[in-house]
């Protein structure tokens, strides 16, 4: 049985940060979540269907749990942690999600944030139904998606208002 | 679900993935996988349904195996192109529209962004859109190891349930496909429970129309109804060099009833996804008839490859 | 530890709430950026990783465990089987509607010499990583020797069936019966009488976020374990038995949760495991559940077969009913004990006025995954019948199947109404509603009389649309008691202590939202505490939609019992009437003037010093269940060339007595019926026939997504409030799903037109409608033919 180490750097939110002394088989999930403690990206599957892992890398969305860490080397990831302008704040999405009751248990909350913000920056100003299209990818098991829909409408209305200022 | 341990290799070229591709098979009798996009290959290993030695990591190799080429009346593409890449490509969507609209149907966002074509066609998935499609196309492949490349046509470069005629020592480096011929149609059609999961069951058609409208080709491919997609064109040729009506090509299309040996699962038993592929087979071949009749209003001169 | 405080947008207290308001959650701002606690976020020095060895086999003797290659795994710390448990170990007991003769059928930590499902715990391997954990349980050689397995209610009470709990002498280990009136005679002297069978499938509750424990020992004896939740006091004791110590040793500690529908934060055997082994070995021991693993090992539910007989007459009144029903529990008894079959049983009867029933229901013992509640527990399944039933005595009769119910509905003169069966120990006695109204208000927003035309016009069109209701009655409010202790603290701030719990459901904003509508203060400012057993002393935690029903009375109660202290206190410091005193945000004043006021720290500073207690301590006794209810309309299109099913409208009427906070009310409801939709079309735990889990992962297990769910709409009412509590609260986190299976199926029979012994069975799929339509077509040809020869 192989025991490969391996080291590499990371850019999380803006940050470098040092993967030291892992595997290789190492996901980029679980370096994210145990060896950097940015914990705000969960796992809920790890197959690949329930898009609670995902990130954003160069911007699109992938699942962390279908990736091994190496893999992110010198791209730019982000999550969750990185989509609030600053501490103590929430982004429009995030606040329209607080606004709109948009989570209950909130574990699917913050895969569905990132692949929200990508989608909202390809189509800013989406019907419900290309939300929910949008939104297949991610399953949420406590709000049946109806207030989550209404936060990404919400978000849009609120960003495009803030584009005309 | 963590995946268990291998030797990881990331290799920056081609030569040197060949390279260390056949050492490791021939010499060291390491069983490997390739690793593309993941989206197939990393849920077996999280599961442990698969144990292997090493896996040489081809994401270095993006950039020298993601194109688009049109070379006369052939489309090349990369294996490694991402699906997402394929989606809005501006050639793909000009000399092989059914290829964005089949991306279209594989998932979700998240997929797109990693998963590539030459992954896709690899892990031969019987109800994938991307082997369904090549296969109505009767593309090729062209495969590399360290001694040379060949070429493999679709209905023989798929063998059965996730075998391809890929060698543990081969790497599948380029998908060629012919551009849309003039007065064509194409469609892809699947029926899945939940939007973005795999199909039931899949059609792709292309439809080639004489200038009168009488029709000169029509294929069709039915995927996730067999071990591999199956080739159903031969059904259809009956058809050609007349204008058939909706039920000529219904009653063609119940010949498929024969041909066709899908499995049964929880989610639909053998009867269903037999009317399940007709139905689909009949609503490509319209969307793509009407395509095709599109063009002749248009007139042909845009279309001339 | 673990404070319920949400942090303040842009630092400012916001403003006094009253009960009524849709405030948003003090919840949210955390989890938002990623700063949400679920156990698998925690970790402390020295923590070692858990891995739960499962048998493949759904039914075998264990032979022999050798753990030799396990052992030479890299990074693996211990390896645990059931000779390194304490040979006198008590199995895992009832906590619900519990049975003497089923403490045969309970479920140890680790099987002993059998195994009874597959995915049962054999072994537990401690390592450095969850990774060399793995490796370690794929090199764990476990000798089984196969035995027979019964995967079906079928195969289990046949003559020859091997018997998984032989003392009990059959596989049918418990039988449950209702008798109101005489329902043989009123079946013989009924005009109309029709024999039906009914199926709904295993599913479960399956939350996104699996379950997962920290257990971390100190060096004073006492072991802090993070990751209960729903019952940890009741679930405190029962380790404590298990360990045999003190409970005081124990300290639980609720941590965000995601979700639990009634399946996470029962006792499980890890529940005992992780804590056991994290003292045997001095470590932190986290344990995580991954998906696989989930969807075999946490309870299953809803697999219930009934073989039915109703009467009734020309105008479709409702006669009598013999219902036997088969209850497929799993292989062993877990915490919930006979819940499911009791409370399916306690409500089948529903909203109608029955002369006479007789309900039968057998607990059946199979190789599978062992059952436990999951949302609407018995009520969903039981409603599926009912209400499906009902619209079939509707059909055979050429009735609309609104009329045939109000029909046979109790009326509200009847209220307090006696159902006649008993559910949770307790006699199932309706205290108030009035159906007829929440009919007519679906009804009218349904445009139901318009749908008749509409729906010939469709079918002219080539489309094929229907609509389907199903009326429902819940339980709720679940006793005995709940604790509350609300308070001020030193430095100004409120504090809320109770005893239920938080999954999810926003039960820290419903608790300040309560308190803050007492008080004049902004939900913000009340810290919510929950969950943590060195703080919490008792509670009985939330499940049941008992939460606001009990704990949040107890919180309302509590708070206005800690207004009148703060009034005796302004009484004191103002010399003012306390009619003049006003409660708000900044603290207390007079009013009428603003340069008499105390902020809240001097408030309790000055309360200290006269000796005014800022404590109220309250122990509310929920004397009965409570009873909201309600209606799901559903319209569907069915496509009849594939059979998928889509949903056009879905509408719930839900009469909760009191709404607290209609918002998360809402969510609620939406939630609910997301959840039962997905049984009602996707969701299916299968088995083959040697007991082997054949959906297994979520490729196979299908969650409806957001492009399955539609918009739903609720209209929620307040014509009934519970004379149980002062609120008038009934609780509402169930009803939304327990309608949905019902009324959708029932959508897809009147869009097909289809006779009352159709679509009795869920799931419905796409393959089942196609199925149907070529039956239909068949037989249509057959009368061709035979009419045309």
């Amino acid at each position: 049985m192989e025991y490969q180490q391996i080291s590499y750097q990371l850019n999380v939110n803006g940050r470098a940060y040092a993967v030291e002394n892992v595997e290789p088989r190492m996901t980029l999930a679980d370096v994210l979540r145990d060896v950097l403690g940015l914990t705000g990206t969960h796992l809920g599957c790890e197959h690949g269907v329930c898009g609670a892992c995902t990130i954003l890398l160069d911007g699109m969305p992938a699942r962390s749990c279908l990736m091994f860490g190496v893999q992110a080397k010198g791209q730019e990831i982000t999550t969750v942690e990185g989509l609030a302008p600053g501490e103590e704040q929430l982004s429009p999405l995030q606040d329209a999600f607080w606004q709109e009751h948009g989570l209950q248990c909130g574990f699917c909350t913050s895969g569905i944030l990132t692949t929200m913000t990508w989608f909202l920056r390809q189509n800013p100003t989406p019907t419900r139904e290309e939300i929910r299209e949008a939104l297949s990818g991610n399953l949420c098991r406590c709000t049946g998606y109806q207030n989550i829909v209404n936060a990404v409408e919400r978000a849009s209305r609120e960003l495009n208002s803030e584009a005309k200022t | 679900m963590k995946p268990p341990a291998f030797a990881y290799y990331a290799p920056t070229s081609l030569e040197e993935a060949l390279r260390l591709l056949h050492e490791l098979v021939h010499e060291q009798q390491q069983d490997v996988k390739l690793l593309a996009g993941g989206q197939s290959l990393i849920p077996l290993l999280n599961m442990r349904l698969a144990h292997p030695d090493a896996i040489i990591d081809l994401n270095a190799l993006e950039s020298q195996l993601s194109y688009v080429r049109r070379e006369g009346k052939t489309l090349h593409i990369g294996a490694f192109t991402r699906h997402y890449a394929l989606q809005n490509h501006p050639e793909i969507i000009r000399f092989c529209p059914v290829i964005a609209e089949a991306v279209r149907l594989i998932g979700h966002a998240a997929i797109l962004s990693r998963g590539t074509i030459g992954g896709s066609l690899a892990h031969a998935d019987p109800a994938a859109e991307l082997p369904l499609v090549c296969a109505m196309l009767g593309g090729g492949v062209t495969i590399r190891n360290e001694g040379g490349s060949r070429h493999d046509d679709a209905s023989t470069f798929f063998v059965s349930y996730l075998t391809t005629s890929l060698e543990p020592d081969e790497i599948l480096t380029e998908i060629k496909l012919s551009v849309l011929p003039p007065r064509t149609g194409q469609a892809i059609e699947e029926f899945s429970q939940r939007h973005g999961d795999f199909a039931l069951a899949a059609a792709a058609a292309q439809v080639t129309l004489d200038a009168d409208g009488t029709l000169v080709e029509l294929r069709l491919c039915i995927g996730g109804a067999g071990p591999t997609p199956v080739d159903c064109s031969h059904l259809l040729s009956s058809l050609a060099g007349r204008a058939p009506s909706t039920e000529d090509i219904r009653d063609a299309l119940r010949r498929l009833d024969d041909e066709l040996e899908p499995l049964a699962d929880i989610h639909a038993d053998a009867a269903y996804r037999k009317e399940l592929a007709q139905v689909m087979a009949y609503r490509a071949i319209e969307r793509a008839w009407q395509k095709a009749q599109a063009t002749l209003a248009d007139g042909d001169a845009k279309h001339d490859a | 530890m673990r404070q319920g405080r949400g942090e303040l947008a842009g630092g400012k207290i916001n403003s006094s709430v009253a009960i009524g308001e849709g405030i948003k959650r003090i919840e949210d701002p955390r989890l938002l950026v990623g700063k949400g606690r679920y156990v698998a976020d925690l970790s402390v020095p020295g923590m070692l990783e858990a891995c739960v060895a499962r048998s493949p086999y759904a039914h075998a003797r264990v032979q022999s465990i050798d753990a030799s290659a396990a052992h030479a795994v890299r990074g693996v710390i211990a390896i645990f089987t059931t000779a390194d448990l304490p040979p006198d170990l008590p199995p895992i007991p009832m906590r619900l509607t519990p049975a003497q003769e089923l403490t045969h059928a309970l479920q140890w930590p680790l099987a002993r010499d059998i195994v009874r499902y597959a995915g049962e715990p054999v072994a537990v391997i401690v390592a450095a990583s969850r990774y060399a954990a793995e490796d370690a349980a794929e090199r764990l050689l476990v000798e089984y020797e196969a035995l027979p397995a019964v995967a079906s209610v079928q195969a289990a009470l046949r003559q020859d069936a091997p018997l998984l709990h032989p003392s009990l002498g059959s596989n049918d280990v418990h039988v449950i019966e209702s008798r109101k009136g005489d329902s043989s005679a009123a079946l013989r002297y009924a005009p109309h009488h029709r024999s039906l069978a009914f199926s709904v499938q295993r599913h479960a509750a399956v939350p996104l976020e699996t379950r997962g424990l920290l257990a971390v020992p100190d060096e004073r004896g006492r072991i802090h374990v993070y990751g209960p939740t729903k019952v940890v006091h009741f679930n405190r004791s029962v380790l404590a038995r298990m360990l045999n110590c003190d409970q005081a040793l124990i300290h639980f500690i609720e941590t965000d949760i995601g979700g639990g529908f009634g399946a996470r934060g029962e006792f499980y055997p890890e529940d005992y495991l992780i804590p056991f082994i994290a003292r045997q070995l001095g470590r932190p021991v986290r344990w995580i559940e991954d998906r696989l693993e989930h969807l075999k090992t946490t309870n299953h539910s809803r697999e219930q077969y009934h073989q039915l007989t109703i009467g009734f007459d020309d105008n479709g009144k409702l006669l009598a009913l013999e219902d036997e029903i088969w209850v497929d529990t799993g292989a062993y008894i877990r915490t919930h004990g006979v819940t499911v079959p009791d409370l399916t049983q306690a409500m089948l009867p529903g909203p109608y006025d029955w002369p006479a029933f007789r309900l039968r229901t057998h607990v059946v013992v199979t190789n599978k995954t062992p059952m436990g509640t999951y949302r609407a527990p018995g009520r969903y399944e039981g409603t599926f019948v009912r209400e499906r039933l009902v619209e079939g005595v509707a059909r055979a009769l050429g009735l609309d199947p609104t009329v045939v119910r109000a029909r046979n509905f109790i009326t509200p003169a009847q209220m307090p109404y006696a159902v006649g069966t008993r559910g949770l120990g307790e006699d199932v006695v309706f205290d108030s509603g009035d159906y007829q109204r929440v009919l007519a208000i679906a009804c009218r927003h349904m445009h139901w009389g318009e749908f008749a035309g509409r729906k010939v016009q469709a079918r002219k069109e080539g489309r094929c649309p229907g609509m389907g209701w199903a009326f429902f009655v819940e339980k709720s409010g679940l006793g005995p008691w709940e604790e509350a202790r609300v308070g001020l603290d030193a430095s100004g701030h409120f504090y809320c202590h109770s005893g239920l719990a938080a999954l999810g459901q926003g039960t820290e904003t419903i608790l300040a939202q309560l308190c803050a509508d007492r008080l004049g203060i902004a939900p913000e400012q009340v810290r919510v505490v929950h969950g943590d057993t060195d703080i919490v002393p008792d509670g009985n935690g939330s499940f049941a939609s008992r939460g606001t029903a009990t704990g949040g009375v107890a919180a309302y109660i509590a708070a206005e019992a800690l207004k009148q202290h703060i009034l005796t206190v302004a009484e004191r410091y103002f010399e003012a009437s306390a009619a003049d005193a006003r409660l708000g945000p900044e603290g207390l004043s007079v009013a009428g003037t603003s340069s008499r006021s105390l902020s809240w720290q001097q408030v309790a500073a000055y309360a200290a010093d006269i000796g005014i207690k800022l404590d109220v301590h309250e122990r509310y006794d929920a004397p009965h269940m409570t009873y909201p209810y309600g209606i799901h309309a559903a319209e569907v299109e069915i496509d009849t060339a594939t059979g998928r099913v889509s949903i056009v409208r879905y509408l719930v009427v839900y009469d909760v007595g009191k709404a607290v906070n209609p918002l998360l009310l809402k969510g609620q409801i939406v939630g609910g019926v997301a959840q039962g939709l997905g049984g009602a079309l996707f969701e299916e735990l299968a088995y083959d026939d040697d007991g082997q889990l054949l959906c297994g992962t979520f490729m196979d297990y299908l969650l409806p997504g957001a492009c399955e769910v539609p918009d739903i709409e609720a209209i929620i009412t307040e014509d009934a409030p519970s004379r149980h509590n002062p609120l008038g609260v009934k609780g509402a986190g169930e009803g939304g799903t327990t309608g949905a299976g019902a009324a959708i199926a029932n959508a897809i029979a009147d869009a097909l037109d289809a006779p009352p012994d159709a679509f009795t069975s869920l799931p419905i799929r796409p393959a089942t409608i196609r199925r149907w339509l070529r039956q239909v077509e068949q037989v249509r040809a057959l009368t061709q033919d035979t009419r045309n020869s």
